[in-house]
């Protein structure tokens, strides 16, 4: 079944073609991966699918609803998780504060007179729901440790952790491993490895780091100066001998 | 058409004076990212400087002006810059605003301290001799030798400020400092100087201004000033912040704009005597509002931010359960003491205080919403709390509602004024928003009480409040009614404990970390602001209704726009995050110029020595200890007394731990401590 459907997505810039008609699908469970060289536009789909920027041209479909009228917080009431390229965290709440805020916008039962009333503080099974998914992601030993203290590879499971909280179908992470060396990339290909067997969630990996994607992905597609060059399973794209020149040279 | 003349040549001396203060303002902006809301106490200063040396001393206009405009006001500048600015560039856009308040709150009253504070020696003059002698150039077009000297004046400098920018290299590198300081300084730029230089410019700018408007005001006050910027402020908007020609024109457009308006109103009407002075806050507010550039302008990060170690955390708050009982003990005791001495001994007078005080903080616990909960520095809290009195007032004593009813009442059109006021500002966010709130509460000063529908009685007569009767008590009895507000204290200060900890307090904790993430789990950043908003302006409509039932009259003097900037200064230097906070502001706001200028320190100072008789001190000074006390804000967001308290609470905690170590022989558990 289609998750997420993105059609003819064109995005312009004073005149620069950033994203040329692309065709995106991804279906419930699946992990897919969006890969390119720096400046083909990656970010800027992504940014499209996540109402930050509004598309020139196209229509996205996620579950069945039409994302173009929907405002960026209501799409992660249907089910849209993402993660952020450069972290972003709330300074001085601790981890499990992050974790318990986004449960409780997932509960949507933030009235003000629930706190006027004194029935606002965290309750025993939304605390068990946040340690849970500490315990998935293996961060559960800095749970009450302030979000400054942490490395940025336990920052990034954070964000994920975060993400999850809103019990997402389609996870979009935006080039988790920046900024990470080789074993913390491989650490978190490994949790994340781990969270899609628990729960299921279709993944949208967007990365240019070629052997995450290249282990992690059951289909990619692949951007080059704003339109797709190819798509397929993971395999198949990676021995085609276009995507090899143009893109991935001799990395392969 | 010579009236239409003579109106635009009078405006042009407006117009030329704001628009010298729009470009000082643009200028601190673009070279350290400072919105300098002081601008206008500067400009008083000299003023203030150039009006004792002139028309007291007598000194010639030339060794006057230099040593006020040339001398005087750079080297207030340089000690700005040099003291705080210089140390605030990689703090938060929010505590260089606090910075600046509490500069526009201090400085004035340090210059008034300064100066004699006896009767004014006569009006301001110009700087030029006989400056009222009147030319015609042509027709019947009347023009003030200080009016030309005005305009040659501005033409000046509005020429040399654009060879400076266009022409040499220290323009260039002022514009590239503001990017990145040390961006700059990678590139061979000595950044400080070229700081330290435009920090001067614009003080001379602020400076040559203010001498230059006293003679039209024909005396020296500084609520003039601080009024007078915003309209140079709305210029300074209209160019963005960013550019200069366009603050410039629109500080001369906005001068001529508000002289003509003078013609073609009819004269007395509602319109023309209440629109002309109140121009500059709808020209702020209009242009806040439709600006589209600024809805999109994001405020100026430092693109190497990012190599800064994280903000320091807040004090340890972990301690012991013997520590914490031994406070709360602590606490209850002192309470218990000062409940016992105002009810049985003190007199009239310390009752009075002590209701002023506990009113009064809950008004500060507005603030504790809306700058320590959700981060926005709301500059309308007075205005909050005058449409809860009014409302009180009006509602008790013309509809004849039961006074509790009617607080309660006035305190919901409160909230529901903050929340729509809240729409605007919220597009806006950050420094705009304070300039919005700010422009906001000066509108309703200066205009909105002259209408008696708001105001209740006319202008000297203020509305009588009752106080409330429930069943067989009286609250008219003054130590009843201290338990009334004490009561109504505790409520509200719980009420903010459960918002703060519950999903509003969360979720505001979240927005103000950061909005793309929070409406990234789903949470609507607008929603939670405007919730915020609107809490906090009830709270402040609950606390003015409590106060005009304390003084039995809503009298619009409690609840001028400046106490509205004073009281987020006071809160936001002492805790703004805790109910403490807000307790302690109040209890300073009331007791620190009754009692400890007026009685402990010329006490103190009379019984440590013979020789020098120390009478009261002046109140003024309240506003100076505090104002500076704001600048402590970048430091100690948590503010520095809670700051303060939780390093001692610390410290006492490690001393048991030391000691229970002793005791049982094993190496002290690290608690506490700066984390």
């Amino acid at each position: 079944m289609t998750l997420l459907a993105a059609r003819g997505i064109t995005k312009q810039f004073s005149g620069i073609t950033a994203l040329d008609r692309v065709d995106l699908d991804v279906a419930a469970g699946e992990t897919v991966g969006l890969i390119g060289p720096n400046g083909a536009g990656k970010t800027t789909f992504f940014n499209c699918l996540l109402g930050v920027l509004r598309p020139d041209a196209g229509s996205t479909t996620f579950a069945g609803v039409d994302l173009a009228r929907v405002p960026t917080h209501r799409r992660a009431r249907l089910g849209l998780g993402r993660t952020f390229q450069r972290i972003e965290l709330f300074p001085g709440l601790t981890t499990r504060d992050h974790l318990l805020v986004a449960e409780r916008a997932r509960r949507r039962s933030g009235a003000l007179w629930k706190d006027l009333l004194g029935r606002g503080r965290p309750r025993p099974d939304e605390l068990a729901r946040v340690d849970e998914t500490l315990a998935l992601l293996g961060i559960a030993d800095v749970g009450d440790a302030p979000i400054e203290s942490l490395s940025l590879g336990r920052a990034r499971l954070v964000e994920v952790g975060r993400a999850l909280m809103t019990e997402p179908k389609l996870l979009l992470l935006d080039e988790p491993s920046s900024g990470l060396d080789r074993a913390e990339t491989d650490a978190l290909a490994a949790t994340l490895r781990t969270v899609q067997a628990e729960r299921g969630t279709a993944i949208l990996l967007v990365e240019h780091d070629v052997d995450l994607v290249r282990s992690f992905v059951q289909r990619v597609y692949v951007l080059d100066f704003g339109t797709l060059i190819a798509s397929g399973p993971t395999a198949e794209v990676f021995s085609d001998a276009a995507v090899r020149r143009a893109y991935l040279g001799d990395l392969v | 058409m010579e009236e239409l003349l003579n109106a635009v040549f009078r405006g042009l001396s407006f117009g030329c004076v704001y628009a010298l203060l729009a470009v000082g303002l643009v200028l601190t902006y673009k070279t350290s990212g400072v919105f300098n809301l002081a601008f206008g106490a500067q400009a008083f200063a000299s003023a203030a400087v150039y009006y004792e040396l002139r028309v007291h001393h007598e000194w010639p206009i030339v060794v006057a002006f230099a040593v006020a405009v040339v001398v005087v006001a750079p080297a207030l500048g340089l000690v700005l810059d040099r003291l705080l600015f210089r140390h605030l560039r990689t703090a938060p856009p929010m505590a260089r605003l606090v910075t600046t308040l509490g500069l526009l709150v201090a400085i004035p009253e340090i210059v008034k301290l300064g100066f004699d504070q006896g009767s004014p020696h006569g009006s301001a003059v110009g700087i030029v001799p006989d400056g009222l002698t009147v030319y015609r150039p042509f027709g019947d077009v009347y023009l003030s030798r200080d009016d030309l000297a005005t305009i040659v004046v501005t033409v000046v400098v509005a020429i040399a400020l654009t060879i400076l920018f266009r022409a040499t290299s220290l323009g260039l590198r002022m514009r590239a400092v503001v990017e990145s300081p040390r961006m700059t300084e990678l590139a061979g730029v000595n950044s400080e100087r070229v700081s330290a230089g435009s920090w001067m410019l614009s003080s001379f700018l602020a400076g040559l201004a203010g001498v230059l408007l006293a003679p039209i005001f024909a005396q020296v006050v500084d609520q003039f000033y601080t009024t007078l910027v915003i309209a140079a402020i709305a210029a300074a908007v209209l160019g963005s912040l960013e550019s200069i020609p366009i603050a410039f024109a629109g500080g001369l457009a906005l001068g001529v704009l508000q002289q003509a308006l003078a013609i073609y109103l009819p004269t007395n009407s509602v319109l023309a005597t209440n629109l002309r002075p109140s121009l500059p806050f709808v020209a702020l507010f209009l242009v806040l509002v439709l600006s589209p550039r600024l809805r999109r302008r994001r405020e100026a990060t430092d693109p190497l931010a990012a190599v800064d170690p994280p903000p320091k955390g807040l004090a340890a708050t972990e301690r012991s359960p013997v520590l914490t009982n031994a406070t709360r003990v602590a606490a209850i005791v002192f309470l218990g003491v000062v409940f016992a001495y105002l009810f049985f001994s003190a007199n009239a007078r310390w009752v009075n205080l002590a209701t002023s005080a506990v009113v009064y903080s809950v008004i500060f616990l507005s603030i504790t919403v809306i700058t320590g909960m959700a981060g926005e520095v709301s500059l309308s809290q007075s205005t909050f709390a005058a449409i809860g009195a009014f409302g009180t007032a009006q509602l008790a004593s013309e509809l004849g509602m039961s006074v509790l009813v009617a607080v309660v009442l006035a305190a919901c059109i409160s909230a529901a004024v903050g929340a729509l006021l809240a729409v605007p500002a919220l597009r806006l966010g950050g420094i705009f928003l304070s300039l919005l709130t700010l422009g906001f509460a000066l509108f309703f000063d200066n205009v909105m009480t002259k209408f008696p529908w708001i105001t209740g009685g006319d202008a000297v007569v203020p509305t009588r409040t009752p106080r409330p009767v429930i069943g067989p008590i009286d609250f008219a009895n003054d130590k009843s009614f201290l338990v009334l507000v004490c009561v109504v204290l505790a409520i509200v200060g719980v009420l903010v404990i459960f918002v703060r900890e519950g999903t509003t307090g969360r979720y505001l904790d979240a927005v103000r970390g950061s909005e793309v993430a929070a409406a990234s789990v789903g949470i609507n950043p607008t929603r939670v602001k405007i919730t915020a908003f609107a809490l906090a302006a009830g709270i402040a409509g609950l606390g003015g209704g409590l106060l005009a039932m304390t003084d039995e009259a809503a009298n619009k003097a409690s609840f001028v726009a400046q106490f509205g900037l004073f009281w987020v200064v006071i809160v936001v230097s002492l805790g703004p995050r805790t109910v403490e906070g807000a307790i302690q502001a109040g209890i300073g706001f009331i007791f620190f110029p009754e009692v400890v200028l007026k009685l402990w320190i010329p006490w103190i100072v009379n019984n440590v020595q013979p020789w020098y008789d120390m009478a009261e001190l002046p109140t003024g000074l309240t506003f100076v200890f505090f104002g500076l006390g704001a600048i402590t804000y970048a430091r100690h967001p948590e503010g520095v007394l809670e700051h303060n308290k939780r390093a001692s609470l610390a410290r006492v905690q490690r001393r048991i731990d030391a000691r229970r170590a002793r005791r049982t022989g094993t190496a002290p558990a690290p608690v506490g401590g700066q984390s």
